[in-house]
């Protein structure tokens, strides 16, 4: 068991640092949001399902599982708002030819 | 089992301190949203993995589904917030 749990817990922290990463290095704010939106979001429900294992089966497991639905909804919810919200205020996107020229 | 939650939390903390960096320099005030966001995420993590690291699951598993939803409340806010205020640089 120990080992299913530490596996799937060492695949979540992988895809997180991953989003980290894009945060850090994505040129502008649209990469960065979808950095955060897919990888972010596949490394919460790997870490949640990690602890949803060790708890054996039982009422906390569904608890764990409905956080885990809950942030597997909410978090490309939020971040296609902040996106939306970007593109009406109109930030640009980044464009390979601009940063050339720069 | 427990060591391996604390490690596990201790590094989620750590990823969170990059974040914090992308709040601290981000051009526009969308990249600062993003990472209070993602900040917000990753403690609802941090929360159950506490709670795996104490023993107590049963516990922590309510506080962390109260913090995602006021987490995730107050991130739609802010962005319906600043969609409709002016853009200052």
């Amino acid at each position: 068991m120990i080992v299913v749990v530490g596996f799937v817990l060492l695949a979540g922290l992988f895809f997180q640092a991953v989003a980290a990463l894009g945060v850090v290095r994505m040129p502008d704010v649209y990469t960065r949001l979808h950095a955060v939106s897919k990888a972010e979001t596949l490394g919460v429900l790997l870490t949640l399902l990690a602890v949803g294992l060790s708890t054996g089966l039982g009422l906390t497991t569904v608890k764990v599982g409905l956080v885990t639905l809950f942030v597997f909804l909410a978090n490309p919810t939020a971040t296609h708002a902040i996106t939306r919200a970007a593109l009406r205020l109109g930030v640009a996107p980044w464009q390979r030819h601009r940063e050339a020229g720069r | 089992m427990r060591t391996l939650f604390l490690t596990a939390a201790v590094a989620l903390v750590g990823l969170a301190l990059v974040y914090v960096h992308r709040i601290a320099v981000g051009p526009t005030v969308f990249d600062r949203l993003l990472g209070v966001n993602a900040i917000g995420t990753k403690t609802t993590v941090v929360l159950l993995l506490t709670g795996g690291v104490f023993g107590r699951v049963e516990m922590f598993v309510d506080i962390a589904l109260g913090y995602a939803l006021l987490s995730f409340i107050g991130s739609l806010a802010a962005a319906r917030y600043f969609e409709r205020t002016e853009h200052r640089e």
